[in-house]
């Protein structure tokens, strides 16, 4: 016997009370927890693709489509550009390397991406197996394509045309594996890489189906590429110095077929479209959170006038009311620990299925279930909520008489 | 032991209660008759130290508190003090026998599981010890509360109308177990009633 024993048979002695005032504390913690677990991912995944790229350029269209397709590989590009104008950019002297990357096929949905070397070093990915490929026709594959696809080293595969593994087939010409990159954590685990050359050999065998291919010629390189002419979808940039930024993307713009994008401004605009969103969600939350507090308040408050003879008694046989408001106490907080901790649970179990939904439609996954930092002071959030809504009715304990009480039955 | 001195109290001007004095030794036993509106349940508050008197005295095992503090008479009543009410009450998320060891929680005592068992076997309740308390007969509650005010072995044992609500077997019953465990722990045992049916069953006895 001592006092959790009496709070704890408290709380069971009305399960459904307490069943409720958990499940909304859980409720709303839980939404808050996996809006926190979501933006702290999210923002990771598109800050980590981001570094050192300054400038992506490609095809005119939307900015945000072309930062999407070429840095995060999630839509599709464009359209092309031709190599030639893409190499006039090494000229600049502010720019300091430029990693032409081309696109179009895909094997078993994941994307085979023809770039330089600069593109391996840039994500500073190294060969878990084998080596990087250096002929044409020659793939080195990310982890986890790698680790989904089966494909091991030596192995033979034809690519699919389009980027969502459902276009016709490259029967013909068969790309071989020759290593496989250890996990990164970027973009790069669920690519395939190979060499620019291998996208046009590739399609320069298909003249006759390049008519076919014409509503999708924005993810291709069509017409008949001679050895001059060669298209690449879309270029990474670094700059030597910030004051490349001040000038280069507004040239791009105004005197070449292409345009420039900058990836952190597209990325800060797609993060303030889907805060809206998110400021919605977490207002909602807020709010079933203090519907929580007032369930238990209210739980509280109703148990203490059906108890008010019990603690007449209680206090006959020697407790303190100190002692009774602590069991109160105990009681808003132990429900709020409850809720915290199945509202932490449901977060991560909704997180899980937001990854498996986002690793079949992008190949992101978002697998991180550690506790946030942020969470601790939800924590803490709760047990304010438990502790308040379990002092406000503890007044009565202050005002009782225990004589009176006693003699009233 | 207890004793009681000039005893008065008065709820308003108009509603002043003036009570005999009272001297109940170790292993006597009182009872203390009188009509509904006398005062009985605020004569047995009294010497329960549960309400403070307007003038007079109460001592307990000899000692008198009138002069002690607030903390210090919870501490007296919890210890050297059983009560038994006209209805029995009890925590009621705790189970039987976690409600007796409860008055040996409250007053800071060790918690005495054997004396708990033995005395629900001497009760007649020991089957019941792990049911909820509102799963009992009201003759059954009523010997639950009895073990309970006899879990710290006090001094003094009140009893306000602890017969009322039972038929005459468990009166009967009540009565004697009553008596006979106050005596075996060589207490005072005070009854405060108006149920006629005791008369006949206590030597000493006080009308309201």
């Amino acid at each position: 016997m001592n006092l959790f024993k009496i709070s704890i048979a408290n709380i069971k002695e009305k399960k459904l009370n307490s069943f409720l005032s958990a499940l909304l504390l859980a409720l709303g913690i839980g939404m808050i927890s996996l809006l926190l677990l979501l933006n702290q991912q999210l923002d990771e995944q598109f800050r980590k693709n981001i570094k050192g790229i300054d400038m992506v350029v490609g095809a005119k269209g939307s900015p945000l489509q072309l930062i999407l397709s070429s840095i995060y590989q999630i839509d599709a590009p464009t359209g092309n550009v031709p190599l030639a104008e893409v190499d006039a950019l090494r000229k600049n002297p502010f720019v300091k390397t430029v990693i032409p990357l081309s696109m179009g096929d895909n094997y078993q949905g994941f994307r085979i991406l023809g770039t330089t070397p600069k593109y391996i070093e840039h994500y500073k990915v190294k060969v878990a197996e084998g080596h990087v490929y250096n002929a044409s026709m020659e793939v080195t594959l990310g982890s986890k394509v790698a680790r989904v696809s089966g494909l091991k080293i030596g192995d033979t595969f034809a690519s699919s045309h389009g980027l969502d593994g459902a276009g016709d087939v490259h029967g013909d010409r068969k790309y071989k594996v020759t290593g496989i990159f250890q996990p990164s954590g970027s973009v790069v685990d669920q690519l395939i890489l190979t060499r620019l050359s291998s996208i046009w050999d590739i399609h320069d065998h298909e003249k006759p189906t390049t008519e076919k291919h014409e509503d999708h010629a924005g993810e291709h390189a069509g017409g008949e590429p001679d050895e001059d002419g060669k298209d690449v979808t879309s270029a990474l940039i670094q700059f030597r110095n910030p004051m490349g930024l001040m000038t280069i993307p507004w040239q791009i713009n105004q005197n070449t077929s292409m345009q420039a994008a900058l990836p952190s401004i597209e990325i800060n605009r797609l993060f303030s479209l889907l805060g809206v969103g998110i400021e919605t969600l977490r207002a909602i939350a807020i709010i079933i959170i203090t519907i929580a507090g007032i369930s238990v308040f209210v739980s509280l408050y109703n148990s203490l006038k059906e108890r008010k003879y019990e603690m007449a008694l209680m206090l006959s046989l020697g407790a303190t009311r100190t002692f009774l408001f602590l069991m109160l106490l105990i009681e808003g907080l132990f429900l709020a620990v409850i809720g915290f901790l199945s509202g932490i649970i449901l977060s991560r179990v909704g997180l899980w299925f937001f990854s498996k939904a986002a690793e079949q439609d992008f190949h992101y996954t978002l697998g991180r279930f550690a506790l946030l930092p942020e969470e601790i002071y939800l924590l803490f959030a709760a047990l304010a909520v438990g502790a308040i809504a379990a002092a406000l009715p503890s007044a009565g304990i202050y005002r009782l008489n225990i004589s009176r009480t006693l003699a009233e039955e | 032991m207890i004793t009681s001195h000039n005893l008065r109290f008065s709820y308003s001007p108009q509603k002043t209660f003036q009570f005999p004095d009272i001297n109940c030794g170790d292993k006597e036993t009182l009872l203390i008759l009188g009509q509904s509106g006398k005062g009985k349940t605020t004569l047995l508050h009294l010497l329960a130290l549960l309400l403070r008197p307007e003038s007079g005295e109460v001592s307990v095992g000899g000692r008198s508190i009138s002069h002690m503090e607030a903390e210090q008479i919870a501490l007296i009543r919890a210890k050297s003090i059983g009560i038994i009410y006209q209805r029995a009450h009890f925590v009621s998320a705790l189970s039987v026998i976690d409600n007796l060891l409860l008055s040996n929680f409250l007053a800071e005592k060790p918690q005495d599981r054997k004396k708990a068992i033995f005395l629900a076997n001497e009760l007649g309740f020991a089957e019941h010890l792990n049911k909820k308390t509102a799963q009992l007969s009201q003759g059954e509650q009523q010997r639950v509360s009895i073990a309970r005010a006899l879990m710290n072995e006090p001094n003094v044992i009140l009893a306000d109308e602890p017969t009322s609500n039972l038929d005459d077997i468990n009166c009967q019953r009540v009565i004697e177990l009553l008596k006979m465990q106050s005596a075996l722990i060589g207490a005072s045992l005070v009854v405060v009633t108006h149920d006629q049916r005791l008369k006949d069953e206590f030597s000493n006895q006080v009308i309201l």
